[in-house]
């Protein structure tokens, strides 16, 4: 029986009802610590934290609109062998999503972790983030929720949300073992609380919150921003299609890309210890870049740039959860994450799948049936 | 102005499709040069940056072949390897590569007739198609 429950706010501190939470989950059994995002005191950054004392959690902020990694690669380094200890991780949905299509690709495992996924309110880019917390980032967070569940603007100033952020139909996680629920709720008062899985029941039962009912707006207004979003992603498809139509295009769309590797490091579902692109196949020798030159008359260099994005596309695009840290990554501004998205839709569709959404099935270049696909066999 | 002649760069797995090709060499079969034969342990093998990295470096079009379901030496390689062309037929058309110019065949090692036809077929077939994108132009 899953188990609905609140967690009651007092003096509007929202912030302060989710550590009180987070302290008890602590100290309830089974759980040894707990991976959630905190400020840290050096520079006002929020960044994940692994915390095993309830008395240091003061600086908590999981509703900051930051997202300086995907955490789903930290919960895949805690959970690639046994811990010793069970711990509870606050993610994003789309961290769970990238966690799920890690632990299909052998890369976590689920047994030691309690996923507690909380309603995502979205995050601004790093750098508008960075310029926002100038003003101190606990008060930039009360802004930022303030405004968006109170229906206002995910605005704060001129900064909006990250544009993966803005086409995420996905507010609202998925396979966590326990939902913290935001959207549709009064937050002045309380904060919904869910157990969705065994485990999650277990520990919301240790915790005796109050009982309450899923407040009857709440799915309207997640339905109505999941459509919002789904008209701008659609929008934004329509776009790059468009912009990247053919090579000559594609060249444009990345013609400021410097070959850093960024977007494959921040990429939490690109998890190859040794990527092709870093190993001696692609240093070259110094002739053959001689040959290149001669045989069109010019090469850019360096070279491979678009071999690198499109064999990246080929090698990924069925896990892309479009968590936006590609283009957050990139130092010159391409808008990765368009361009991923968009391929990574038809990609899935080509194989019925959707990253993230189950871990019952299989990762599609990882299976073959006998009989499918007999379109793309032949020559007529 | 000399007819186009495009350029096809082949995979061909060393137990069916290459031991065919080797069949209607022997059997004295011609079939257009326009085919560049890679001689692969298995179509299983045909990691899709080998088709990318053909596809920018001007190949005009790109065959995988093997051997027929059941008959894989490697047991299930060329299931795999439709899988790939699968994702390959969803990633290219999108940056303009026209899905005619990416093929996989099964041709069993007995099959030398049956090669030559299907190598002159697709050679027509890509020439009428003509010239692939990438060819002569700065690809970054």
């Amino acid at each position: 029986m899953a188990i609905t429950a609140k967690i009651n706010v007092t003096e509007q501190d929202v912030l302060g009802a989710l550590r009180g939470f987070f302290e008890d989950i602590l100290k309830t059994e089974y759980i040894s610590a707990i991976l959630v995002p905190q400020h840290l005191p050096m520079k006002n950054l929020v960044m994940p934290t692994l915390v095993a004392e309830p008395n240091q959690l003061n600086g908590i902020d999981p509703l900051a609109p930051a997202f300086p990694m995907n955490a789903a690669g930290i919960v895949s380094r805690l959970t690639r062998k046994p811990m010793g200890a069970k711990f509870a991780a606050v993610l994003r949905p789309c961290e769970i999503r990238a966690f799920v299509e890690l632990v299909k690709l052998k890369q976590g495992r689920t047994e030691d972790v309690v996923l507690i996924g909380m309603d995502c309110l979205g995050v601004f880019q790093n750098k508008n983030y960075f310029q926002l917390v100038g003003q101190g980032s606990s008060e930039s967070t009360v802004a930022f929720y303030e405004s968006v569940l109170r229906g206002k603007s995910s605005k704060i100033g001129d900064i909006d949300l990250a544009p993966a952020c803005m086409a995420c139909e996905y507010p609202v996680a998925e396979n966590a073992d326990i939902l913290i629920g935001l959207y549709g709720m009064d937050i002045d008062r309380s904060l919904l609380v869910q157990s969705r899985t065994e485990n999650g029941e277990q520990i919301l039962k240790q915790m005796n919150l109050p009982a309450t009912d899923e407040p009857r707006g709440r799915q309207d207004v997640i339905n109505a921003l999941i459509k919002q979003r789904t008209t701008y992603r659609d929008d934004m498809f329509a776009r790059t299609r468009e912009a990247a139509e053919n090579l000559e295009k594609m060249s444009t769309y990345f013609a400021a890309c410097v070959n850093c590797y960024n977007c494959r490091v921040a990429c939490p579902v690109c998890y190859c210890k040794e990527c092709v692109f870093v190993t001696d196949v692609f240093n070259h020798d110094p002739s053959q870049y001689l040959r290149w030159a001669r045989r069109k008359g010019i090469v850019k260099m360096p070279t491979d740039t678009l071999f690198y994005h499109i064999t990246r596309l080929a090698h990924m695009s069925t896990a892309c959860v479009g968590c936006g840290q590609c283009s957050n990554a990139c130092p010159n501004d391409i808008p990765v994450m368009e361009l991923f998205r968009t391929i990574a839709q038809g990609t899935q569709r080509a194989f019925d799948y959707e990253a993230g959404r189950s871990l019952e099935e299989d990762p599609p270049l990882s299976v073959f049936r006998e009989n499918e696909f007999a379109e793309v066999v032949g020559i007529n | 102005m000399s007819e186009f002649e495009p350029t096809i760069v082949a995979f061909f797995c060393n137990w069916c499709t290459y031991t065919a090709a080797d069949l209607a060499g022997t059997s004295r079969l011609s079939y257009p040069s326009n085919i560049k034969s890679i001689r692969v342990m298995c179509t299983g093998m045909v990691d899709p940056q080998y088709v990318i990295k053909a596809f920018l470096e001007g190949a005009d079009g790109v065959l995988i072949s093997g051997c027929h379901p059941g008959d894989c030496h490697y047991i299930n390689g060329n299931f795999k390897a439709r899988r790939r062309i699968k994702l390959l037929k969803e990633i290219l058309p999108q940056f303009g590569f026209e899905p005619q110019r990416l093929r996989l065949t099964w041709i069993g090692a007995s099959d030398g007739i049956q090669f030559a036809e299907i190598m002159r077929d697709l050679v027509a077939q890509i020439k009428a198609l003509g010239p692939s994108q990438a060819r002569l132009k700065m690809v970054i």
